[in-house]
């Protein structure tokens, strides 16, 4: 029994079936990779994973409770934290600021009316704050503001914001889409320490099959809304389904 | 340790000192300052305000009187309450009139029922205040952006029709909610003033202070309502720089990454939409403690887009802003509408007749009944050319002279702390 059991989910936008009978399961602690071409459905499934779309049939149960009909915010205080095609992060705010605000969510829940303490009198959540900005190596842009950070920083930001929640599941959208060679292997660099801290389950999309068979200990393949296979990487990379599926558009 | 060091270089040090030491009623460093200008500014405004002797030509762009300083502090403390929402949320709210409106009414009928005495009205102001604007915010809060702000609008003109024609019998219409001497007022002590008062002082009582030509009006009501603005504004500063201004500052910010960082955007929202709307009934209460009298004009759209421009004009999202701009619009509004043709002419006189005549022309449309021109032009090259308003203005000035003055002195030190290391 995995941390994260997805039966049976079917998702369909008017005339298109989106999801077509999707089971997955996500063992804690592993890092298990969604891959397909475009269109397969890959974020369609993770969108139903947050709670930003409610598949229309199927179940999605996280940590022995279901999460379908719950509320974002409600799902991420379950454990769960995503991290996004393009970095979503509070742009207007310095990055300091930036990893204090989940350290907040996390300890005082989705809401509390904190109007007369003082942000900077709150010692363990800066402590905590300083810490995780130290781990992610920018400790010495924390009075900076989040939008004039380059892309790397800014997709590192976003994942120290989603780590400082210690969360129990983290999804990654794509987190090296669109970034340079350099940081892209930084990025691996920082998943790797965080897999290899070994108390965190990542789930992880991604169309880089060098980040993907750099991380994953189980893939699964989507095509047109369907597993395909799900298998450990060296069983996936000569898959002839696997081949078909992509049509030769990545070297698999 | 080395790590440790390095990092204090990178300008951690003002965090670590300003933690520990503590500070001035949980304000520091700049906050203090601040604080302690407004108070300054506020309690010798009557000084301020008066800097024309009396019977100059001049004497006629003083504000040091009563009704105006009423009107800049209680203008002030509606645009600091209106920043706590559109400044920090970014949600811009059209129907602020509406609580100010409603505060003033509260605190009328605790006139007309109770005494003279401005507390139990101010209390039942914010109480009032507080609960309408829960729920128009319960309501408009379903929406953001532009629809919210229409939703506002409406409900404010819903307000404004209700009180202006349905609800007659609570409102008093037309004419206005005021007091009779035949209404009860239960606990009104024999002798106590005949008009509003604080434990027996009456907000209208005036020193007048005459030094050489200068003549300043120290008025009650003016300070009454000085102290609760800057009570107001200590409180904003304390919201501003708690961990409940940074969510909202969040809300403004990215609402998609709130949510997925496990936070409820909506009680936030509504929260920060309450305490404004409590500043507003605050304000309202105020208003109808200086003239006890409550009208529905009050609650129209057009003071609701006042209250608007005031922040914008003096900058949303700052501290200081939204209260210069409130005393900006109140001064321009009393003082430029009185400037008339007489006073122009005489202004003028110098000149040749022709000449004479035609900037009178030229100048009649922007002074006396045309001040909405001159602030809708000041409006524009505001918004066009300091989007932040007067305070970022306050800023490039500031920048500039410092660039004058310490450059030199910054590349010394700055070459010292070198060598040093």
């Amino acid at each position: 029994m995995g941390i994260l059991e997805v039966k049976g989910v079917n998702k369909r936008f008017g005339g298109l079936q989106a999801l077509g009978d999707v089971n997955l399961s996500v063992k804690e602690n592993t890092c298990h990779a969604i891959i397909g071409p475009n269109g397969a459905g890959k974020s369609t499934l993770l969108n139903c994973l947050v709670g930003k779309l409610v598949p229309d049939t199927g179940s999605v149960m996280f940590d022995g409770n279901s999460v379908l009909g719950r509320k974002p915010h409600e799902i991420n205080q379950m454990g769960i934290s995503r991290v996004f095609q393009t970095p979503e992060i509070f742009a207007d705010l310095t990055v300091f600021e930036n990893v204090m605000i989940p350290c907040f969510a996390k300890r005082d829940g989705s809401f509390r009316m904190h109007a007369f303490e003082r942000t900077d009198s709150e010692t363990g959540i800066v402590d905590q704050a300083e810490r995780m900005l130290r781990e992610v190596n920018m400790f010495e842009k924390r009075d900076v503001v989040a939008s004039s950070l380059s892309r790397g920083d800014k997709r590192r930001l976003e994942m120290a914001m989603c780590l400082s929640q210690k969360p129990k599941l983290l999804l990654l959208d794509e987190p090296t889409a669109g970034m340079a060679r350099a940081d892209t292997n930084n990025t691996i660099d920082l998943l790797k320490t965080i897999k290899a801290k070994g108390d965190v389950t990542m789930c992880i999309i991604e169309h880089d099959m060098h980040v993907v068979f750099s991380l994953a200990d189980r893939i699964t393949v989507l095509a047109q809304g369907t597993p395909l296979v799900e298998d450990i990487p060296e069983n996936i990379k000569g898959h002839p389904k696997v081949r078909e599926a992509y049509l030769g558009e990545a070297e698999v | 340790m080395t790590d440790q060091t390095q990092h204090t270089a990178a300008g951690a040090t003002t965090n670590r000192e300003s933690r520990s030491t503590g500070g001035f009623l949980g304000l520091k460093g700049r906050d203090v300052t601040l604080m302690i200008v407004v108070l300054i500014l506020t309690m010798a405004a009557p000084i301020i305000l008066n800097p024309f002797p009396q019977g100059s030509s001049l004497a006629q762009f003083n504000a040091g009187y009563p009704d105006l300083m009423q009107r800049f502090v209680i203008f002030g403390i509606l645009a600091i309450g209106f920043n706590i929402l559109f400044g920090l949320t970014g949600y811009l709210s059209f129907g602020h009139a509406a609580f100010l409106g409603v505060g003033s009414y509260s605190t009328v009928w605790m006139f007309k029922l109770l005494n003279y005495n401005v507390l139990p009205g101010l209390v039942l102001a914010v109480i009032v205040a507080a609960l309408f604007s829960l729920l128009i915010g319960y309501i408009s809060l379903r929406r953001s952006g532009i629809y919210f702000s229409i939703l506002t609008l409406a409900f404010a003109q819903m307000s404004f029709a209700l009180a202006y024609s349905v609800l007659t019998p609570i409102t008093n219409g037309e004419t206005g909610l005021q007091v009779y001497t035949s209404d009860p007022q239960w606990l009104r002590a024999a002798g106590s003033p005949d008009m509003p008062h604080l434990f027996g002082i009456t907000m209208r009582a005036t020193e007048t202070v005459r030094v050489g030509g200068w003549s300043f009006d120290f008025n009650f009501g003016y300070y009454f309502c000085a102290v609760v603005m800057v009570l107001a504004f200590y409180m904003a500063i304390r919201i501003f720089r708690s961990p409940f201004g940074m969510m909202l500052r969040a809300v403004k910010s990215n609402q998609q990454r709130m949510n997925y960082t496990g936070l409820n955007p909506r009680p936030y929202t509504l929260a920060a939409f309450v305490i404004s709307g409590m500043y507003a009934g605050l304000a309202g209460g105020l208003m109808a403690s200086m003239d006890p009298l409550a009208g529905a004009e009050r609650m129209q759209w057009t003071a609701s887009g006042e209250i608007v421009l005031m922040t914008i004009l003096g900058g949303a999202g700052t501290l200081i802003g939204p209260v210069l701009g409130a005393g900006l619009i109140k001064y321009f509004e009393n003082i430029f509408s009185k400037i008339n043709d007489g006073v122009l002419h005489q202004w003028f006189a110098f000149m040749p007749d022709g000449i004479e005549n035609a900037l009178v022309t030229i100048v009649h449309p922007f002074v006396g009944k045309g001040w909405h021109l001159t602030l809708g032009l000041m409006f524009m090259l505001i918004v066009c050319f300091l989007p932040g308003g007067l305070v970022e203005g306050g800023k490039r000035i500031a920048t500039v002279f410092r660039r004058d003055r310490k450059s030199g002195p910054v590349e010394q030190q700055a070459a010292q702390k070198r060598n040093a290391e």
